[in-house]
Formats: C-alpha cells, structure tokens, sequence
C-alpha cells in the first residue's frame, strides 16, 4: 500500500484562507524571481559568446602611466614616447643587437669636411600609411618647425638647438647646417612627421594628435585607437617600408597598480608586463607558460655631494655642509660604501654594482677604474684617510673638519622609490663606521627638487635613464649647466670642472672618429669618480615578463641581454613572434560570462528575497 | 428713507490665510540664507584651491621633464607657457578672472582643456560612485532595519559586526585582495572577473560594451559598497530603534496591525529621516569619495585624475577639480538642507 504523503501546507490563520493564497503568492514570486535572474543570465551568454571572438594575433601590453599626449612636439612621458618609436621612425635610430647607428628613414649620411653640414639621403620609395611619399621635404619640414615654433620645440627642441637651418635639396636629400659640429647627429631619432597633415595645424600647443584615426605615420605600426587614460591600440602598418610586423594589433593598457599588472599577466590578460620588483621577478619565475626577461639596465642609480652650490657666475647659495668641498673626504665617504651589499639588500641580486657613469650595456663608453684609482670598499682605509686628513672623531665618534665642523650631514631621499628607500638606511650605517653621522629625509619627490634647486641638502638621491649616445646625461655636469640664478636647472650636482668641460667639447665635436670620442668620453668619467660629486652607485636590472603562450619572441635590445619595453626602437614589437595557438588579448571568456551571471543571481535574487520574505509569524501576532 | 446704520459694516476681512505671509518670508529668508551660505563657501573654497596647490613642494616642470633630455631654453619655455613666470598676485587674478568665466584653464600634462577632461571622465566616476552610494544605502537600509527590529538577536550581532568589520577595511586592501582572489583566481578557483579598468579595449559597441562595463564594475562596486554600507546600515538601525519605542507604534500594534506592516507603513519611513541627509551628503561625495578605488581598479575617473596631476603638480587641473569635489559637496548639502523641511513637518519653523 503506497503512502502518499500529502504535501505540507502551512497551518491555516485564524480566518483560514488568507495564510494560504498568502504562501502560494509568495512562493510563486520567489520562482519568478528565480526564473527572471536565471533568464537575465543566460541572456548573456550569446552577447558574450559574440564578444569572445579571437581577432587575429594581438598582443596586449600593461603600462604604468596613460599617455599624455599623441603629438611628439609635445610628449614627455615614457609611455608616449614609445609609442611615438613604433608609429613614426626617425632618420637613424640603434641598430637591435650592438645600439650602434642603423639607417632609419635615411639610408646613408654624410658629414662635410668641416662637420658643419650633414647631407641625409633618405631611402626610395618609402610611403606614409595613407599613401604619401615621404619625402626629404617631411623631415626639413619637422625641423624648421621645431626651429621656429617653441610649442613644436617644447619635446625634443633640444635636438635642434645647434641647427642653423634645414632643407630638403631634392625629394631623397635633406642638407642641415650647423652651428658648430656636434657627434650626436649620429643618433637622429627625432620623430619625422607628415607634412602634408601637419602643415594644418594651426597652434601645436593644442594639437594632441588625436582627432583622426588612423594617425598617419611612417613606423612598422599606425595608431588606430586612443581611449583616454585607458588604452592606445596600434595596428600593423602594410605600407611600412621595412618588414610588416607579424602582430596586428597591439594594445597599450593601463594598470594604476603594479600588483594588478602581474595578476593580469598570470591571468593572460596582458601579454607583456615591465618594471617588476625583484619579488614580482622572483615570483613570476618558473611559472607556466611565463618568460622572464632580466636585462642589463639603462639606469644608473647613485647620489650627489653638494660641493657648495653657485650660479654660473660664481654666487655660493644655499647651506650645503663645508666640509663637503674636501675632495678627500667625498672619496672617503666613497670607500666606505659596500657597493655589493646594496645589489643584496635593495634589488635581491638584480643589479650590477657600478662605478663609471655609463652603464655597462654600452659597452663602447663603459669605463671602469683601474689600481689605485679604485675607490674600492674599506672601511679602514677611508678611516684612515679622514684622520690624515685632519678629521677629528669627538667622544660620540662623530668626526669634526678641521675647521671645526662636525660631520653631519643631511640625506634627502625619493619617498615614491622603493630601491632608494632601501638603500638609504645602509649607506647611513656604512658612514657612520668612519664617523660621518647622517640624518635621512625621506621626502616626497617636490620637496626633495625644491631642496636641490635652492642648494639646501648635502646628499642627495639621483638616477638616470643613460640612451645609447649618452651625450645629455655628460653634459648636465658641465660649468654651463649651472643655474644662472638659484632655482630650477636640468642636472643634479653643482659640478663644474674646466677639465672636464674641455673634454666635453672635444666629444661633442668628435663626429668623425667614434674611437676617439669614446676615449674621450671615458677620460671624463674618470675626472666624474674621481672628484666624488656624483657618487654612482648600481646599474639596477631591468626586469619584465612575457606569456610565452602568447609571444613565441621578441626582438632585446642589445642583443643578447638586453630589454624589451622602452627600447631605443620598435624592435622587440615589429619583431615579435606571436606563439602557435594564441587567440589575443582580451574580450569576453567563459569565466567572465559565469562571474556575470553569477552577480545578476545574486543581486536579483537578494534583492527579491530580501524584499518579499516574510518572517513567519504566529497566528495571534498576524492579528 | 430709513438710513439703516451700515449692518453689515463687518469688522474689516482678516488677510485670507492669518500666517501665509509671514510664513512665505519665513521660507524666502530661510532659502536665502541658505544660498548665501553656499555662494560664500564657493568663493572660500575658489580661493583655498589656488593657495593650496601652491604651496606644495616641487615645481611643475622640473617634475613633468624630469629625466628627460630637454634644454633650459625648453624649460623656460614651458614656465611662459604656463603663465608660472608671471607674480603670483597676477596669476591668481588670472585663475579668478578665469572661475568666473567658468574657464577652468588647460592642463599642463596633457595640454587639454581642463573642462574636455572632466567631462570625459566625470562618467565612470558618477557610474562607479553613484552606483555604489546607492546599493550601499539600499542595502544598508534594509539590513538596519531588520537588524533594528529584532535587536539583540543573533542576526542583528551578526549584521553589525560585519558591517563594522568591513567599514574598518581599508579600501584598497579590500579591493587589491578581491582582484586576487576573484580576478586572477586561486587555487581551483578561476579567475571570474577582469583585473583592472573599466572596459576592454576590443569590444564592438552598444549591448557588448555595456556589458563589458558591467562585468569591470562588479570588483569596485563590490569594494565600494563594502566598506561604506556600514553607515547606513548603523544610522537606519539606531533610527528605527529610536521609533520603536514610541507612543504611536505601541498604538498602531494595539489597533491590531500586522508587525511588518507596523515596521514597513509606520516605523521606516519616520526613521529614514537622518537617512535621507546621509544619502544627500553622500551623494555630494560621489565625484571625490572614490579616489582609492579608482587608482586600485584603473578605473578612468575623476579621483585617478586627481591622483595623477597631484604628483606633478598639474596645478589647473588639481585646483579645477578641488573646486568640483568640494562645489558638489556645498551644493548636495544646500539640497539636504532644503528638503528636509519638505519631508519632516516638525523641522518647519
């Protein structure tokens, strides 16, 4: 005998009927509600699955910063710039493997005898992306304009400041007179751009470059699109007079955080992330279908000595400490750095211990000191030099100068720089061993440029990106670089050495014999560490990631060793391999379609439960 | 002729309604005083943002070409760009000139009218923070109110704990932990949501777009309501047991009315009194109140905006939008300030 079991009803209230319409209404909504969450999700399965499809090879790319501005009369940021070296090539740019000069837009140069007139030959048959020739007149163009307009001039004016004048002779031949001879017409790679849209624009102040999409350009790519502060997207470029780049498309994305960038790599959402912390590296290392790439920096890290602040004509500001205008005693504070304990400590092993100024991924400029030149880790010995010196310990073992000054001594640091914060404790503690007592400031950035441009701090945090004609960085410490009044100048030292000065110039004006202005750039770096103003420190390594799933190769430069992001070039993107089976960047996945759905649920559902339950209640309570 | 004494010379006619008049220069002074308030604290604010942005330390262009290889020549170029060389009583002549004119001067970052930059991102920031505020207040309204009704019980201590837990998260810890957790995935569990941004850069436009959106603003909403529904949720709890213990409620019960009707038609709308002026104030909030949540997430908004033109400083920019953050603030509370009499009788004086 089968027992039927009858369903549950809820106890009538008092007066019967209402209790009961009132549950089945109930329960009816709370099905309905379950139908519409489900029905909403499953809407979205067909509008996701259209948004999922692979669009031929793309490659996305995570940067740090949005992109300030299209026009590179006016760009300053990095991210800007690179993308500018993949839209729009220069005249001669670094070749991939040895960053020696590698014929660009033009294929041969010459110099006249006296080096005051540089004659390009640019190569035939180039086309911008529309189909315009490019022309010699493009780039004299480009020139005159950066010559005589100053919002034209406000990126790379200084590349023109010693033209005199710039004019195409015939469409394969640009002649640039100069105002004196100087080498880096070797390393041309300002940006030439199209005349004929150019020649438009009415103030280039204004003009960011972004109004018409495709942007016509001349590199291995064009950028076809630009969401503000979001993303850049670059598309190959057929006309491109070079080999077509393999990858389509390549999409520039912005991440604020450094932590969410690495989190997408893993996730494959992006396809090459850069600028990783030592334990980002670490981290990422051995992991599946992930490529870490440690390059040799292009950076120097390292601090400046105020060695009594002046203008150019001489007038002492500012408060830096007087003992600092000893040369002993700055290459005392030299010797008592340990140099590979700051490798250990702030970059965990990826970084070089330095000495020159140039770093060694240039291997035609690096220099390194010899004997007794080196200013080799001892404490001892630095000890040692104070006291012959005259520098007395007191009772507390801080030194007094001769003069009666006792040894102490401001250190401002960069607070946004996890490397200099890092470091700053050590070289505090390695100074006190030889009796120099320094109070570090960690300090925001502002204060830290107001500090160096009035002359008050005694050491001071520095670095510099070095390119590979590393003609700017040399001469930001010479005598011409000093302020004319106290305030705002380009370098970070208050150096200035008539030896060095000369040197300076005959490098400059050494375009024609490479050897020698190699020679003569080391000779300077020798008087730079000798006179211990500017204190380099490490050349940190450059350390990125790529999914290999996605990228089979990409072009370092230099080669072997070298990096990816932020090249001198457009290399590691024009010459990138997209790997077997990849499908692209983003768009819509599986995943993405359950997280929808799954929140729809949610919502829907709780704001249904939430709004109709109904506590139970007992029977004298409903009354 | 009987000369009738004038019998119907009624006293003379009472104005029509004995307290109108009054009682309309009552509500013109109120508002008056009120707008007053306001215009004063615009223009004291104008003035603090020019000030403010200048004494902080750094100077635009050394920050904006740092690293860079430009010459002083460009620099100085740059400064007369910026209108940085003139005194400073003839640049903040020229910043008010320019604030009256609505002119909210050109960005030195990214050479872009100030008013073109807002309004391209005050969008992402009204959808992330609006949406947020209001799921927030929802969801804090309902759970005060249950949580109020049966105080003391183990769902009331259960609710507000967790919303005290939460409101003492900071928010970009919740939000960098969420993108671990959901967005990149552990363990077995897959990534479900993007990792940052607010849209990917290859979708086709209308329906697809939208829900590309949707998708990138569950993690910051998420993060946004967690950390903030604890406020709605205490002040509606503390309300609705202020009402509770009133004459009125006790009478309504005694008539004989269901508890929840009790609770739905007579308690809750009495306390959502303070609820409403926190809504409003929050409201005000909505352009500013997200700055940590946007810089986590990449989210294109007016707080990131912000952040970013702080490290330069990219002074147009930062004072423009100190002047908008705090201008929504006055003016929500204005509004707050106006409907409250509207809703609550025994505030009219």
């Amino acid at each position: 005998m089968s027992t039927v079991i009858p369903p549950t009803v809820p106890p009538p209230g008092a007066d019967g009927v209402p209790g009961a319409s009132g549950t089945r209404r109930r329960a009816a909504t709370k099905l309905l509600a379950g139908a519409v969450s489900l029905g909403l999700a499953g809407a979205l399965l067909p509008a996701g699955a259209a948004a999922a499809e692979a669009e031929g090879d793309t490659m996305t790319v995570a940067i740090s910063q949005p992109v300030d501005s299209l026009s590179p009369f006016l760009a300053q940021r990095l991210i800007s710039t690179s993308v500018h070296k993949m839209v729009y090539e220069g005249l001669i740019g670094y070749d991939p493997e040895t960053n020696e000069p590698h014929p660009m837009l033009a294929e041969s140069w010459e110099p006249s005898d006296d080096g005051l007139t540089w004659t390009y030959t640019l190569r035939e048959g180039m086309e911008w992306s529309d189909g315009e020739p490019i022309t010699a007149e493009d780039a004299a163009w480009t020139f005159t304009t950066m010559m005589e307009d100053s919002d034209a001039a406000t990126a790379n004016g200084n590349y023109v400041e010693n033209f005199e004048k710039a004019e195409a002779l015939d469409e394969r031949t640009l002649e640039v007179t100069l105002k004196e001879p100087q080498a880096t017409m070797l390393s041309m790679d300002v940006p030439i751009l199209p005349e004929h849209v150019w020649s438009e624009v009415d103030d280039f102040g204004d003009f960011n470059n972004d109004e018409e999409f495709p942007v016509v350009g001349s590199g291995p790519f064009t950028i076809t699109g630009h969401e503000p502060n979001q993303s850049v997207t670059i598309e190959a470029n057929p006309r491109y007079h070079g080999d077509v780049p393999e990858f389509e498309k390549v999409v520039f994305r912005y991440f604020a955080d450094q932590d969410a960038q690495v989190e997408a790599l893993r996730k494959g959402e992006v396809s090459l992330v850069s600028g990783l912390t030592p334990a980002q590296a670490d981290s990422l290392e051995g992991q599946e279908d992930i490529t870490v790439n440690k390059a040799s920096g292009k950076r120097f890290q390292a601090f400046t000595v105020n060695p009594g602040a002046e203008t150019q004509d001489g007038e002492e500001f500012g408060d830096g400490h007087p003992a600092l205008e000893d040369k002993t005693l700055r290459q005392a504070i030299m010797t008592a750095i340990d140099k590979e304990e700051l490798v250990d400590t702030a970059y965990g092993g990826y970084a070089e211990p330095a000495e020159g100024y140039i770093p060694s991924r240039y291997p035609d400029y690096y220099w390194e000191p010899e004997g007794d030149d080196r200013l080799a880790f001892d404490p001892d010995a630095a000890n040692k030099m104070l006291d012959d010196a005259g520098y007395e310990k007191g009772d507390d073992g801080i030194r007094e100068s001769p003069d009666g000054d006792r040894l102490e001594l401001r250190m401002h640091t960069h607070n946004d720089r996890p490397d200099y914060v890092a470091m700053a404790p050590i070289i505090v503690e390695r100074l006190a061993d030889i009796g120099i007592a320094v109070e570090n400031q960690e300090v925001d950035p502002g204060v830290l440029s107001d500090a160096l441009h009035n002359g008050e701090y005694d050491l001071i945090w520095t670095g510099w990106s070095v390119n590979p004609d590393p003609d700017y960085v040399l001469g930001i410490h010479t005598c011409d670089a000093l302020p004319e009044e106290p305030g705002t100048m380009r370098g970070d030292a208050y150096f200035c050495n008539e030896d060095y000065d000369e040197l300076y110039a005959e490098q400059l004006a050494a375009y024609d014999d490479p050897e020698k202005r190699a020679e003569t750039i080391k000779q300077m770096q020798a008087i730079l560490y000798d006179e211990a103003v500017v204190d380099v420190l490490t050349y940190a390594d450059t350390l990125e990631a790529y999914r290999s799933d996605q990228i089979a190769s990409m072009q370092p430069q230099p080669d072997p060793g070298g990096n990816l992001w932020g090249q001198d070039g457009h290399w590691s993107f024009s010459g990138a391999v997209p790997a077997e089976s990849s499908s692209g960047g983003a768009g819509l996945s599986g995943g993405a379609i359950a997280g929808i759905a799954a929140a729809v649920v949610v919502v829907v559902g709780g704001a249904v439960f939430l709004l109709v339950r109904r506590r139970s209640v007992t029977a004298d309570d409903r009354e | 002729m009987t000369d009738t004494p004038t019998a119907g010379a009624a006293p003379p006619a009472p104005d029509a309604a004995p307290g109108a008049r009054p009682r309309a220069g009552r509500v013109l002074r109120y508002l008056g005083g009120r707008l007053l308030t306001a215009a004063v604290s615009l223009a004291a604010v104008m003035v603090t943002s020019f000030f403010l942005f200048r004494i902080l330390p750094g100077d635009p262009v050394a920050a904006m070409t740092e690293g860079r290889e430009v010459s002083v020549e460009q620099m100085e170029a740059l400064r007369r760009e910026f209108g940085l060389d003139q005194p400073l009583w003839r640049q903040f002549l020229d910043y008010c000139a320019g604030m009256l004119r609505l002119d909210l001067g050109v960005s030195y970052e990214f050479h872009r009218p100030v008013a073109e930059l807002v309004a391209e991102r005050i969008g992402p920031t009204v959808l992330l923070a609006g949406t947020g505020t209001l799921i927030a207040a929802a969801l804090g309204l309902v759970l005060g109110t249950r949580a109020a009704w049966r105080r003391g019980s183990l769902g009331d201590r259960v609710n507000s704990s967790v919303a005290l837990l939460l409101w003492s998260v900071p928010s970009f810890w919740l939000g960098l932990l969420l993108i671990v957790v959901l967005a990149s995935g552990t363990g077995w569990l897959p990534g479900l949501f993007p990792t940052s941004g607010m849209m990917s850069a290859d979708t086709a436009g209308g329906l697809d777009t939208a829900i590309d959106v949707a998708h990138h603003m569950v993690l910051p909403v998420a993060t946004m309501v967690a950390v903030v529904y604890a406020q709605y949720l205490m002040i509606m709890r503390s309300s609705v047991l202020d009402e509770m213990g009133s004459d009125y409620l006790t009478t309504a019960r005694a008539k004989g009315l269901r508890d929840d009707l009790v609770l739905r038609r007579h308690a809750v709308p009495n306390a959502l009194l303070p609820t409403v002026t926190l809504i409003f104030l929050n409201l005000g909030r909505v352009f500013g109140g997200v700055i940590l949540i946007e810089t986590v997430f990449a989210w294109p908004g007016l707080g990131s905006l912000f952040y970013s033109g702080l490290k330069v400083p990219d002074l147009p920019l930062v004072q423009a939008l100190f002047v908008i953050f705090a201008s929504a603030v006055i003016i929500m509370n204005l509004l707050a300030d106006l409907v409250y009499p509207l809703l609550d009788p025994r505030v009219r004086t």
